[in-house]
């Protein structure tokens, strides 16, 4: 998987790392301080940056862990608890690490008339999660319902990590679940 | 079901004509098409007089409220002295709308360019283009477009070699239907919490910054360099002869049960029956339409009849008992439990309030759990009078209009449909009758 710099490069992932307890080195040096620079001059307040800032910590981390929040918020010459109290209030930070596929499916009401809770309930058993929201033992999957992800007419879509995938069935489930790896 | 399909011949093609071509992505391309010809127009000309073509042309928000934009953009006032700024509302979310999306998968350019001339037009240096955190693809093509675009002198401190200065930036969002309400996308965008803030001032008063600032919907935007290339008159020659007041074409995405769905452009008034049966195949085999929302989840359900009925713009939907919204056309037939749905929708709107207003926090919550009482077959007769009870308490009384839509798809509801409420309350007042009463 590739995800965009806030720049709009195409680059592979960071060092993504999946563990609660591992030491944390800070995100903002070398080319991504120099990512986050540049993004600084296009707005008049450097608190416009944190959400873009928040966004290089968790491509780079994977989630977006407390030292990186205080990381971003020295930068930003913001308090640790403000810059949680942003990370908190949009859906797609991760405040935990998460499993290796992250799998959002969109189940409101325009996606649900065309069988979304199918296509959940066929990802649930076959990546062994069984509930939403539970990693499955091994760790790879875990599955969550989201509300619309704005492409309502290729049911279902549904994104893995930063990757949209649309017009998902009950019966193309085991073959995305088998590129996925 | 993929897209972009094989236009119908009764479709008119101005922002999707080059949907689907691989070419029309990038700038050379771009460019072979008629792209950036608007603009270069635009910059040698006063921007009172791009307001001036715009306000005639009658081009309306297509973000969902249907204000008129040239309107919108003379609120700005130019040599205030005071920077300016135009946000792109890039944040689609609303439940069946998918139209800015390919918008900036396919014409990356159309909205670049649109956001150049907008931004010039109203005085701003800069235009945002907040975009959806769900919305990769989109934003690759915004990003890389704009790259293109500074490379070829287009944007910049002399764009196009006029001299101006328009900067076009890309914003990722997060996460948030509140988002795309356009002063919680303002403190979104200045690194806070995303909640609306109350109005007045108005954006074009203290908005961005606390600076003049404008909000167009990409659609909107993008329709501006077809404005300024054809004329004002060209534009209004799209739309029904006897309503003045709904010019143009209009992307309308279209979902749920329908035999094709995806994104189509028609003029404004097009008969919105002809539209589900011959532009988009009608129903699914052996079913049939049963509720219509033709404008995102949060306006007014119609029914089939009343559908039929209606004419394809902003007042031929109001006449129907419903809003043009943002286009985006929810089909439902009759195999779907439509209370299901309904619920489904309040859900929706529970989990997006920013729990600002007392009235929303709880409305939203207190409707979604009675529906989805009555769904699981534990509704009681007096569900409904207290589900409108609540809708009452949460119409016009809130900071932003999130709370009045979550009561919208309800009211609507059980106006139209209340035999479905009560089907599924009366079979749970039948199970618990004791056997040897019945
Ligand atoms: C809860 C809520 C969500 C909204 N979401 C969007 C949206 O996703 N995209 C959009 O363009 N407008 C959205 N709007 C409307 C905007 O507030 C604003 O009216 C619009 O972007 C103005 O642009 P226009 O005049 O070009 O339509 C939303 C409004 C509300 C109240
Ligand atoms: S109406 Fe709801 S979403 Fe809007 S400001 Fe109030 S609480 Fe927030
Ligand atoms: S409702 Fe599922 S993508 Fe919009």
């Amino acid at each position: 998987m590739t995800n965009n710099n806030e720049m709009g490069e195409m680059r592979s992932p960071g060092d993504a790392s999946h563990d609660l307890h591992a030491t944390y080195t800070p995100v903002f040096t070398g080319a991504r301080k120099a990512e986050l620079d540049e993004l600084l001059t296009r707005y008049p307040t450097k608190m416009a940056a944190l959400l873009p800032a928040l966004w290089i910590v968790q491509h780079e981390r994977g989630w977006v862990p407390a030292e990186g929040m205080a990381e971003v918020a020295a930068i930003l010459e913001l308090t640790p608890a403000y810059v949680k109290g942003v990370v908190s209030f949009y859906t797609m930070y991760h405040q935990h690490p998460v499993a290796t596929h992250f799998i959002q499916v969109c189940t409101t009401s325009p996606c649900n008339v065309c069988g979304a809770e199918d296509v959940v309930n066929a990802l649930l058993k076959q990546t062994g999660c069984e509930e939403l929201g539970v990693t499955s033992p091994d760790g790879k999957y875990a599955v969550i319902e989201v509300e619309c992800l704005g492409a309502c007419g290729f049911n279902t879509p549904l994104m893995v990590n930063e990757q949209f995938i649309e017009s998902v069935t009950v019966e193309s489930v085991p073959a995305l679940l088998a590129s996925l790896g | 079901m993929g897209f972009p399909h094989t236009p119908h011949e009764r479709e008119s093609l101005v922002l999707s004509k080059h949907f689907g071509e691989q070419e029309a992505i990038g700038l050379d391309g771009w460019r072979k098409r008629g792209g950036y010809v608007a603009l270069e127009k635009a910059l040698r000309m006063e921007p009172a007089e791009i307001v001036q073509i715009v306000k005639d042309s009658g081009l309306r928000g297509r973000g969902g409220a249907g204000f008129p934009t040239g309107l919108k953009w003379s609120f700005m006032k130019p040599g205030d002295g005071k920077q300016h700024y135009l946000a792109c509302n890039a944040d689609e979310s609303e439940p069946g709308t998918f139209k800015d999306r390919e918008i900036m998968r396919w014409t990356p350019h159309a909205l670049v360019e649109g956001c150049a001339i907008g931004a010039y037009a109203i005085g701003a240096t800069v235009a945002y283009v907040y975009i959806r955190g769900e919305y990769t693809e989109a934003m690759e093509k915004m990003n890389a477009a704009c790259k293109e675009a500074y490379a070829a002198g287009i944007l910049g401190t002399n764009a196009m070699g006029t001299g101006k200065t328009v900067h076009v930036y890309v914003h990722k969002g997060a996460g948030a239907y509140i988002c795309g309400e356009e002063t919680a996308m303002m403190n979104s965008l200045e690194g806070r919490r995303g909640n609306p803030r109350i109005k007045p001032p108005f954006p074009a008063v203290s908005g961005l910054f606390g600076m003049p600032t404008t909000i167009n919907n990409v659609e909107t935007l993008a329709a501006v360099p077809h404005i300024l290339n054809n004329g004002a008159d060209w534009y209004k020659t799209f739309g029904r002869a006897d309503n003045p007041k709904s010019t143009g074409t209009k992307l309308f995405s279209v979902c749920g049960n329908i035999a094709k769905p995806g994104n189509y452009e028609v003029a404004l008034g097009f008969p919105f029956k002809d539209f589900l049966y011959d532009l988009c195949g009608g129903p699914l085999p052996g079913r049939q339409f049963k509720a219509i929302i033709p404008g995102g989840i949060s306006v007014p359900i119609q029914t089939r009849e009343e559908a039929e009925n209606s004419p394809m713009d902003y007042e031929g939907f109001v006449a129907n008992g419903t809003m043009l919204g943002s286009g985006g056309v929810i089909i439902i037939d009759d195999a779907q439990n439509l209370v299901k749905q309904i619920a489904r929708a309040a859900r929706f709107f529970a989990h997006e309030s920013c729990a600002q207003c007392t009235q929303c926090r709880e409305g939203t919550a207190w409707t979604t759990k009675i529906l989805e009482r009555i769904v699981a077959g534990d509704g009681t007769h007096e569900d409904l009078d207290t589900l409108l009870e609540i809708a009452d308490n949460m119409t016009g009384k809130t900071i932003c209009v999130l709370s009045d839509s979550c009561a919208t798809p309800v009211v609507s509801g059980i106006q139209k449909f209340r035999p479905d409420f009560e089907a599924l309350i009366k079979r749970k007042k039948v199970h618990m009758v004791p056997a040897q009463v019945a």
